[in-house]
């Protein structure tokens, strides 16, 4: 017969320790890091690309972590545009983790007072467990996703300070229930801000970086 | 893949107390698992048994506590655990909104022996 031990130990205390410490190193050069959240082809580059164009010319600074499962293509495209990006392979995780952002940041040449962005893996489920030393989460649901997002994957929107609704051109087309979609996300995160871009054109980027902003304002 | 790295997770910290401990096996790993957080007892037993192999945790039994997801309606107030992938409140209809638990995930206790 086996000794009963009671542990009470989070699974994740490890992970939530180093991204602590990740937070507190940005926060001291005062870096503001946004883990972008959602689905692959959700359209998270596109957001990423689109904010980067804005924050360039309002004279800011910023540095992308790409994270993917495997290949480089959303790197390079970033770099083309001029925009310093650096790359994770996770080889298999389905989610980027603290070590992951840790080992990165050590090879990063990131200004102090920059935005720091860091695209996750695409997927709805696993990154929402995984605190990475981001000051804020937000998470992008695709028009062509569908509208049930907020009900199937209510965890991710529940973390998430701001939804991003992506490829808004394409809701006739798509069918898209903008109502059910609304009450999902009201109910599954009644804190967060809805946000539509039509990435194509950067409609709606200007109030999505206003919205960044003030979030980041609000942390200070 | 979500559940792999749990369960390394998991070893790591069940590891950690069995040698704190002087134990040489444990016997039965019991987690505690809201059910929001999605996580499947089966996947996870799986992953576990491969990754325990050669270590004190060989072998262990795994049991889970599922925890219900809690919601709350955002009309009515009333509380409520979440059947399947509603959120609507059963009694008003209204929007529900998680309400403190469902997102538990931790490891609750371990069975140890010692030769």
């Amino acid at each position: 017969m086996g000794i009963k031990v009671s542990i009470k130990r989070a699974i994740y205390e490890e992970n939530d320790a180093r991204a602590s410490a990740i937070h507190e190193g940005l926060r001291a050069r005062g870096i503001f890091a946004v883990n972008v959240l959602g689905g692959p082809g959700a359209g998270k580059t596109s957001l990423i690309s689109a904010l980067a164009k804005r924050i360039r010319s309002s004279g800011s600074k910023l540095a992308v972590i790409e994270g993917d499962i495997a290949s480089d293509i959303d790197t390079r495209a970033l770099r083309e545009l001029g925009i310093e990006a650096y790359q994770i392979e996770t080889g298999g995780d389905c989610h980027l983790n603290a070590p992951m952002i840790e080992a990165i940041l050590g090879k990063m040449r990131i200004e102090d007072g920059s935005w720091l962005f860091i695209e996750n893996i695409g997927n709805l489920v696993c990154p929402a467990e995984f605190v990475i030393g981001e000051d804020l989460k937000i998470v992008v649901a695709g028009v062509s996703e569908g509208s049930d997002k907020p009900y199937k994957y209510p965890f991710i929107f529940a973390k998430s300070g701001a939804c991003v609704l992506t490829k808004i051109d394409l809701k006739e087309a798509m069918g898209f229930d903008e109502t059910f979609f609304e009450a999902g996300l009201a109910a599954a995160a009644p804190h967060a801000a809805l946000l539509p871009l039509n990435g194509r054109t950067g409609e709606g980027a200007d109030r999505i970086l206003e919205w960044l902003v003030a979030a980041r304002e609000a942390s200070r | 893949m979500h559940e792999a790295s749990a369960a390394e997770a998991i070893l790591r910290i069940v590891d950690a107390e069995t040698g704190a401990r002087g134990a040489d096996r444990v016997t039965k790993i019991r987690l505690v698992v809201g059910e929001a957080t999605g996580y499947m007892e089966e996947s996870l037993a799986f992953f576990l048994g491969i990754m325990a192999k050669g270590g004190p945790a060989e072998g262990a039994a795994l049991e889970v506590e599922y925890v219900k997801t809690r919601l709350r309606c955002a009309s009515c107030g009333e509380e409520y655990d979440r059947v399947g992938w509603v959120l609507e409140c059963p009694r008003c209809g209204g929007p529900g909104s998680l309400a403190g638990s469902g997102d538990e995930f931790y490891v609750d206790s371990i069975e140890i022996e010692k030769e």
